[in-house]
């Protein structure tokens, strides 16, 4: 069975069920157990409606569930056993439970969860085990979400910012577990492309689909962090860089720009270059000032230190990033960065070792330390630092 | 089955053998030893004995509550006397004696020049339930 396929029905018949005047908490629980049901029953007996199939289990487990709930009594007055015709459901509600999933009442991690679980169809347990949680934490996350919503108007239109946001996180900073949540987060981001026109949806679709491409070339087979410059760019996926790339340039000729198109289109100059050499970073730097422009972010003003040094050479990248707050993360590895390729491998090492001992995840610290020991290795070692405090540690 | 935890330390541990800091080891050094800890894991995990295994960043700070109405009280940076966690992994294993085997196995890991780094490791046994027969 496809359980891609079946979760992808999830938005269209929880929309259904809040349609025929179900609550959106409720109709929430009841679509899971229809889930939950469906992956038991149909790899023996697969129904010829899965969506029908979908609405009918879920919309009969809401009755009961309102009839076994005795302080609902008044509401079960109102629900129908038949289901009322009702409009006929649409890519209008698989839009609104995205907006009502990143709701701005919501926390981000909460956001998070509700949007994994409502429009993405997959179980708490998969969402606590990608997140590293319990699983009654991420239960409890996932039901506060739903009372915090619960007064929001489901026929009301959200801000698209605030779910492409919400996307973002679940693509950026997804862990591990069973479900692939960078692809979750494409298969969810591709759903509200086409339930909404809008130019930003498709920039951070490009965005995506021009990271993802790059996946396999990221990591050695011993787990280690690969960068861009180094990566064996045979491994990347074509097919998913050339639908990244017509789907920005799409979004680029509506001359509507925002901040994930253009980081989007600095991937994409990134899967243009045949080598890392021949990166045109002249553009690149172009794309930083457009984004610097559009959020003024001191991520971007580092990134684009970093893209100065590499267009302009390394003096310009230094002078650009002393101008960018020392505190951000990734500064003094990027300042380690252009001191080596300033021909300072001495003071280019120390600041390898101290970003790492900064990083804040294990890849990161472990590229860190074999970069500074990549330098430290060439010397003689009288001549090596004897810095203080912690360092990188064996874990 | 008892549960115990594995310290690692930044600071704070008596010194190890092989006591060299890991940005002066070689790049192939550095992956011999990244490989070892996770086949460590990995063998933990298939023997049915590994639990749980997090690191942790060396920057830290103390926090306390100041009183009604008051934000808490922060005090960092760490004092560079102050015994500092690196790390831990949790096992749960039949024996003290088997959780003792298992330190020494981590501890083994190889350090500069491929040799292990013999580094101390903190062996702590979990407080558990109260068992349900008591006489």
């Amino acid at each position: 069975m496809d359980e891609v396929l079946l979760r992808s029905l999830t938005p269209s018949v929880l929309g259904v069920l809040v349609r025929r005047g179900a609550d959106f908490a409720a109709a929430e629980d009841a679509v899971q157990d229809a889930l939950v049901e469906a992956v038991r029953t149909w790899p023996e007996d697969p129904p010829r409606d899965p969506k029908g199939w979908l609405v009918a289990v879920a919309w009969r487990r809401f009755l009961d569930a309102v009839r076994s709930d005795t302080a609902r009594r008044r509401r079960e007055d109102r629900v129908d056993e038949e289901p009322p015709p009702g409009p006929a459901p649409s890519a209008d509600d698989t839009l609104q439970l995205y907006f009502l999933c990143a709701h701005p009442s919501l926390t981000p991690s909460s956001a998070v969860a509700l949007t994994l679980r409502a429009v993405g169809g997959l179980t708490t347990r998969q969402i606590a085990r990608a997140y590293l949680v319990p699983e009654a934490t991420m239960a409890q996350r996932i039901s506060r979400a739903k009372r915090t919503v619960s007064g929001a108007r489901f026929d009301r239109p959200g801000d698209v910012a605030t779910v492409l946001r919400v996307l973002y996180l679940v693509f950026n900073e997804g862990y591990s577990g069973d479900v692939d949540l960078a692809a979750e987060a494409i298969r969810l981001t591709r759903q509200l492309a086409a339930a909404v026109d809008h130019p930003e949806v498709a920039g951070l679709l490009a965005l995506m689909l021009l990271h993802h491409a790059r996946r396999a070339a990221r990591t050695a087979p011993d787990g280690a962090l690969v960068p861009l410059a180094e990566q064996d760019r045979g491994r990347w996926d074509t097919a998913t860089i050339a639908e990244g790339v017509a789907i920005l340039q799409a979004a680029l000729a509506r001359d509507r720009l925002g901040e994930f198109q253009a980081q989007a289109a600095v991937a994409a100059l990134h899967a243009d270059a045949p080598t890392a050499e021949e990166t045109d970073w002249v553009q690149i730097v172009e794309w930083y000032d457009e984004l610097a422009g559009l959020t003024d972010s001191p991520v971007v003003r580092l990134n684009r230190a970093v893209a100065v040094g590499e267009a302009d050479g390394p003096r310009a990248g230094l002078a650009a990033l002393a101008a960018v707050d020392p505190a951000l993360p990734r500064h003094t590895a990027a300042a380690a960065y252009l001191h080596e390729r300033d021909g300072d491998p001495k003071t280019a090492a120390r600041l390898y070792a101290e970003a790492a001992r900064k990083a804040s995840n294990l890849a990161e610290r472990d590229h860190l330390t074999r970069q500074a020991a990549r330098l430290n290795a060439h010397r003689p070692p009288g001549e090596r630092p004897r810095t203080d405090g912690p360092r990188p540690r064996p874990d | 089955m008892a549960k115990y935890l594995l310290l690692k330390h930044y600071r704070g541990a008596p010194a190890a053998v092989n006591d060299v800091p890991m940005d002066q080891w070689t790049p192939q050094e550095i992956s011999a030893h990244m490989q070892y800890m996770r086949d460590f894991a990995d063998r933990l995990e298939k023997t049915g004995e590994f639990v749980d295994g997090q690191a942790l960043a060396p920057e830290g700070t103390f926090v306390r509550y100041d009183g009604e109405g008051r934000p808490p009280v922060t005090d960092g940076p760490f004092a560079e006397t102050k015994d500092l966690i690196a790390g831990w992994m949790i096992i749960d294993v039949d024996t003290y004696e088997r959780a003792v085997e298992l330190a020494g196995e981590l501890s083994a890991a190889p350090g500069a020049g491929g040799r292990p780094i013999h580094e101390w490791l903190e062996l702590r046994p979990f407080l558990a339930e109260p068992p349900t027969v008591t006489e």
